[in-house]
């Protein structure tokens, strides 16, 4: 009976480490999704596209250098860049037309898709980690946990410290936040909104990328891979409130936990608790955890 | 703004005409007309490609003609659900008008369009690559071939492998959950279980998980009381479970289902590599077949395909060759009648004996092939591809996996707990 215990205990700890590491994940995606969203109501459909194209520019240039660092880097940088030729070239033109932005995005992302599938096919991809992380780490109680994984929760607590820093410290914070508590009394005001919005977009665009290859290395790339990030963006969102950035990083914990509880100890119904909980929060608190009603 | 859009609506109704009327060509008695079906879009696109190859080279095998009737050949795609595949065989016969159908490819489609095969008697379906049980056991249609081995022939002969050639008599399994691995499994089983063998656990994670961090906590990280696992995973399932398996240490050993083998998984990149050389697992190919048949059958398709194609054809463009063949060689015989809702061709496909890339394949009264199956195991080759080489090749897997219908009725449909051992 007690080694039946200790291996629960075991299984426990390292579940909850395997939803750790997924919610920082999650929260690493979202987090982009959700400032775009805070900022200019841009619902972006195409979030998952740059996702999986940030992986597969990841993996190129990481096969090209062997530096994984230079890998994430460079995807970061080309997403950002992208991100911000679709906010210049595309939403620009739609500013303030809700619906249309989402629907153009819709049909980015499925074209994306394509061309993603035409040049690099249906097999999987993996990003090459460097070798001193495919090392294992003892931890109290689950023993050895893959280092690799441990690397994601780092990463996350970085962006999440670095997007508040930013946010709350910076005069492009000030100005970002003005924006999403007033947009036209900013304009009002004489700040150049547009060039804002092109720089949230980037940013947003380019910690999808960073995601992308972070997600490939420690998962894989194939197709299929950006519909998946784009709903857990979604969902993650809604349950924490759209454009609150603590918010992403509760809602990715909370999904993220659902999912690895859900499938450790209930496998088949995995998929259905994170729907209730997003339910559970449309119904009570429509506006998300740690949204604020419109 | 009025005026763009005008002229935007004349472009899209002359377009929509020229895609109307390019369709419009058939009926004509000196055509035959075929239909493909295969999944070219989601996470099958490269399987489907490589199946719409292998019907591509049959036809070039036949010169795209019948005794002086030209072929044409119209292709269709669906997302691997049942539905969408349902909704292409249904252009394909009633609007394009297709003799006969050859797809498709996924388990779950396969069940699909059996049943609707009942409805379209004036119509020829060979199945393309899906390999689920019921499609050719459960009331079976008159008109649908088979002359693909399915889902549990692929995997029969592995189990008493395991058993009698590597002394293994415990094992786990971890499997995706749905009709096509449950056929592996149940394939397996019924001869590993015959032979003495156990299971003592069974996982079943959903299609498509990407972390499957928390089953894999579940597993034995090493051997013990556990020989090995039967991982029955296809596509980037199978990457990220043997990476993310690696990843926390496990070093049981491993013998896979059909598909985790497939070369969308020997074909992929990164860390999952180094994993797979040395893995076991069975089907109706080997790469490295040296048989006269099968080398000739891979060098057509290197020369036709060149870079486009696989390093090495694919289960499925197998498959698709084969069906196709088998309807082009029973066509032949019959001159090309296509009269009479297919009669003769359907009597010539009745009794026909093929000579597949593998050998000679036949069908039953479910008209459901009977073949040879390979055991095979992963070697990397001097180009750093991986390819499958064949262990032992076992002839003639019948669709009662040799044990005689009535004792393979009795087993049951495969499903999560059929069958199990110890019970």
């Amino acid at each position: 009976m007690e080694t039946l215990l200790d291996i629960n205990w075991r299984l426990f700890a390292v579940v909850t480490l395997n939803g750790l590491t997924l919610a920082s994940l999650y929260f690493i995606v979202a987090s982009g999704f959700t400032l775009i969203f805070g900022l200019m109501r841009i619902i972006n459909m195409a979030h998952g596209s740059i996702y999986l194209l940030g992986g597969y520019i990841g993996y190129e240039v990481g096969a090209a250098t062997g530096n994984w660092l230079v890998a994430l880097l460079v995807a970061g940088a080309v997403m950002a860049l992208a991100g911000a030729a679709l906010q210049i070239a595309i939403f620009g033109w739609m500013q303030g037309q809700d619906l249309r932005q989402a629907l153009a995005s819709i049909g980015i992302s499925i074209v994306a898709a394509d061309q993603m599938l035409a040049y690099w096919g249906g097999s999987t991809y993996q990003v090459d980690l460097p070798s001193y992380f495919s090392s294992f780490v003892s931890i109290p109680l689950a023993g050895g946990y893959s280092a690799a994984r441990l690397l994601l929760i780092g990463l996350a607590v970085i962006v999440g410290v670095g997007l508040w820093v930013v946010l709350n410290r910076t005069r492009i914070g000030m100005l970002i936040r003005a924006g999403v508590d007033d947009r036209d009394m900013l304009e009002a005001l004489g700040k150049n909104v547009p060039v804002i919005f092109v720089g949230v977009f980037a940013i947003g665009a380019g910690l999808a990328g960073m995601a992308g290859v972070v997600g490939g290395s420690v998962l894989s790339l194939s197709p299929g891979e950006d519909a998946r990030y784009l709903l857990s963006s979604l969902i993650v969102v809604i349950v924490g409130g759209m454009g609150s950035i603590p918010g992403a990083a509760v809602g990715a914990l909370l999904v993220a936990m659902a999912e690895t509880y859900g499938l450790a100890y209930t496998p088949t119904y995995g998929v259905v608790y994170t729907f209730a909980i997003m339910v559970a929060v449309l119904a009570f608190r429509p506006q998300g955890l740690m949204g604020r009603a419109v | 703004m009025k005026h763009r859009s005008i002229r935007q609506f004349t472009g899209v109704a002359v377009l929509a005409s020229a895609l109307m009327s390019s369709t419009a060509l058939y009926a004509q008695d000196d055509v035959i007309h075929f239909g493909g079906l295969a999944t070219l879009e989601g996470a099958f696109a490269e399987p489907g490609a490589d199946g719409l190859r292998g019907m591509e080279l049959a036809f070039e095998e036949f010169g795209w003609e019948i005794d002086g009737k030209e072929i044409e050949f119209t292709s269709a795609s669906s997302d691997g659900t049942p539905d969408v595949a349902l909704e292409s065989a249904r252009r394909l016969i009633e609007q394009d008008d297709v003799d006969i159908l050859v797809g498709p490819l996924s388990g779950s489609e396969g069940i699909r369009l059996a049943q609707y095969a009942k409805e379209q008697t004036g119509t020829t379906f060979l199945n393309g690559g899906s390999a689920a049980v019921e499609t050719t056991l459960v009331d079976p249609a008159e008109n649908f071939y088979r002359f693909n081995t399915d889902g549990a022939q692929w995997t029969a002969p592995l189990g008493e492998y395991l058993v009698e050639e590597r002394g293994w008599d415990n094992i786990v399994i971890v499997s995706e959950d749905y009709s096509f691995p449950y056929a592996q499994i149940f394939g397996f089983m019924a001869t590993y279980c015959e032979a003495g063998g156990t299971v003592s656990d069974k996982f079943f994670v959903p299609v498509g998980n990407n972390d499957y961090s928390s089953v894999i906590a579940q597993l034995p990280q090493a051997g013990g009381d556990v020989d090995g696992m039967y991982v029955v995973l296809g596509g980037s399932d199978a990457v990220n479970f043997l990476t993310q398996y690696a990843q926390m240490g496990g070093d049981l050993p491993i013998v896979g289902g059909t598909n985790a083998v497939d070369q969308t998984v020997l074909a992929a990149r990164g860390q999952a590599r180094q994993l797979l050389p040395g893995v076991l697992a069975s089907g109706p190919i080997s790469d490295n077949d040296d048989s006269e048949a099968w080398t000739t059958f891979v060098e057509a398709y290197r020369d036709h395909f060149g870079e486009e194609g696989l390093p090495s054809p694919s289960v499925f463009a197998y498959n698709y060759y084969t069906s196709t063949k088998a309807a082009l060689t029973a066509l032949q015989k019959v001159g090309g009648d296509l009269s009479n809702d297919h009669a003769d061709l359907r009597e010539a496909l009745d009794t026909l004996e093929l000579e597949s890339p593998t050998g000679t394949v036949t069908i039953n009264e479910n008209r459901q092939a009977t073949a040879a199956i390979y055991i095979n195991e992963i070697v990397e080759d001097e180009e750093g591809d991986l390819t499958t080489e064949p262990l032992m090749r076992v002839e003639s897997v019948d669709q009662f996996l040799g044990l005689g219908e009535d004792a393979y009725m009795e087993l049951g449909l495969p499903s999560r707990d059929n069958p199990s051992c110890p019970s």
